[in-house]
């Protein structure tokens, strides 16, 4: 495990690991990502931040498979290449308040084949209410998606994504429209799941105050990755000064 | 239909005592179900202006048909219709602007080509009125026995893609992350709601029948907390609305679609009344 831990090492050993190699992405022409390479490993906790406009969201689509790109995204368990589970929560404030969605036909829709406008199965219920206390939501499933408050969401989507356990989750934004007592919440959730399912969490914010007491790596990207290393690292570092137009290294 | 019309003997009143009346409440009860099912992603994928505009490429085809000399225009129409839709789901893709703005476009063009196709050579554009006012008086078995083949068709379409669909209108990231083949899933439910609103116009009437597309589910909406009341209230309100409607225009004697559609603009502002307030 000792060799995993190298953050711009170039192997990945024989940990389970994400690995995206010399990944480029152009769209019409102008060049979004140039030549990432990063290494995740599960257990992780990796947060992506970078000024707007600088890819971060293009990355993810290129990880989960929703945007062209040359170069490889693998990933290994054993020193094995293995088909990327990926649980994926979107960025949040989407729902329509008005819809008549309730959070448990926001899972069958996802997960069952039975369609929602038919009355749930006992099973079902089980299903669902199991999923949702992993996140300590089970008391949420007949709320409305559009009444939940902003933690709220983003525990049922966190839910969401955990059911097929993935061996990788990404979470876009998930501390935008949340408040600080959520935050926490959130970020405790976050290092709960990773330690008791072993996968590894990309996620991006522009929150950076969360980023010490619970992230391992911190990747700044800005069409390329500046620099990636511990949250103190990288908050301390030229680049990132730079990028969020500061002078000097300093606190954000 | 000899056993429809021997239940409507059964039930009796003056306003069954004719076929054509037994036809035309056989076509409702079977129309009703349809629409109130279709509302409700229309509603919720916010597409309520494009099945207006189903409706005016609906009547172009009716047009051309008419001007082919072909017997059964309707036909033409449906095929049109399905085309708009499919090419109206291309170019949205294709185009960075608002889908709003691309209805817009299409629906206009489909207007005037429309009227522009009709009007050729000087014709008079009264033998069109019937599509716009709609008349279902003149329903026939043939045709009511089509209608309940639809109804079957796209009560299977949406057992298969209900989940999906109703994922891809609230959260499309969130449907795409789970593998629902958003673009493929919104074409087929369009081309759907296209041959839906095209059988049912020379009927319903090309002026109201997006009322009864739009209607249903918004009322629905107001009252429903999940997808299971949502589709309940949508239909049942539908039922309702269009069998109140129809023996009503029966008394008055007025169109039986345009009654149908204000019994369900009374239903959305009774519901409106009893809406959910509490978050």
């Amino acid at each position: 495990m000792n060799d995993c831990k190298h953050l711009h090492g170039g192997s990945c050993g024989d940990a389970c690991c994400l690995k995206i190699e010399n990944l480029t992405v152009k769209i019409g022409g102008e060049t979004i990502l140039d030549n990432i390479n990063l290494h995740m490993h599960c257990g992780q906790l990796v947060a992506l931040i970078g000024p707007n406009g600088a890819g971060k969201s293009t990355l993810i689509r290129a990880i989960l498979g929703q945007r062209e790109y040359e170069g490889s995204i693998t990933f290994h368990t054993g020193g094995k290449k293995e088909k990327l589970r990926i649980g994926y929560v979107p960025q949040s404030p989407a729902f329509d308040r008005a819809d008549p969605v309730s959070v448990l036909d926001l899972f069958t829709c996802c997960i069952f084949k039975r369609p929602a406008f038919l009355p749930p199965t006992k099973q079902m219920r089980a299903k669902v209410t199991e999923c949702l206390m992993r996140v300590h939501g089970e008391s949420l499933i007949e709320k409305r998606v559009g009444a939940l408050s902003g933690g709220e969401l983003q525990r049922v989507l966190l839910a969401l994504a955990l059911e097929p356990m993935p061996n990788m989750l990404i979470l876009d934004e998930p501390l935008s429209g949340v408040d600080v007592e959520g935050m926490d919440l959130l970020m405790d959730m976050l290092d709960e799941i990773r330690s008791k399912y072993d996968l590894s969490i990309l996620m991006t914010t522009h929150d950076f105050s969360t980023l010490e007491a619970h992230v391992d790596q911190v990747v700044l990207l800005q069409s390329s990755i500046l620099r990636k290393g511990t949250p103190l690292d990288v908050l301390n570092s030229d680049e990132f000064a730079r990028a969020f137009h500061m002078t000097g290294g300093g606190e954000a | 239909m000899s056993i429809w019309y021997a239940i409507c003997g059964a039930i009796g009143g003056e306003f069954l005592s004719m076929n054509f009346m037994r036809n035309a409440l056989l076509a409702v009860l079977i129309m009703a179900p349809l629409f109130g099912i279709l509302s409700t992603m229309i509603v919720t994928g916010k597409m309520s202006f494009f099945s207006d505009a189903l409706g005016h490429s609906g009547f172009t085809g009716i047009a051309i048909g008419v001007l082919c000399g072909a017997v059964q225009p309707m036909y033409f129409a449906v095929g049109l219709a399905a085309v708009f839709a499919l090419l109206f789901c291309f170019v949205r893709s294709r185009s960075s602007q608002s889908a709003d703005t691309i209805i817009g476009v299409f629906s206009s063009t489909a207007v005037a080509l429309g009227i522009f196709i009709a009007t050729l050579n000087g014709n008079s554009f009264t033998k069109f009125n019937r599509y716009l006012i709609g008349d279902i008086l003149s329903v026939t078995p043939g045709e009511i026995g089509l209608l309940a083949l639809v109804l079957v068709a796209v009560l299977i379409l949406w057992a298969v893609i209900s989940n999906g669909l109703i994922l891809t209108a609230v959260h499309p990231q969130l449907a795409s992350s789970r593998g629902i083949a958003t673009a493929r899933t919104e074409t087929v439910f369009t081309v759907c709601i296209a041959v839906v609103v095209t059988l049912a116009m020379s009927w319903v009437g090309l002026m109201v029948i997006n009322s009864l597309l739009v209607l249903p589910a918004a009322a629905s909406r107001n009252i429903a907390r999940n997808v299971r009341e949502y589709h309940l209230y949508s239909v049942l309100g539908a039922l309702g609305c269009s069998v109140a409607g129809l023996v009503s225009a029966y008394y008055l004697g007025c169109s039986a679609g345009a009654t149908i559609a204000l019994y369900l603009a009374v239903y959305f502002a009774v519901t409106f009344c009893f809406r959910n307030t509490r978050s």
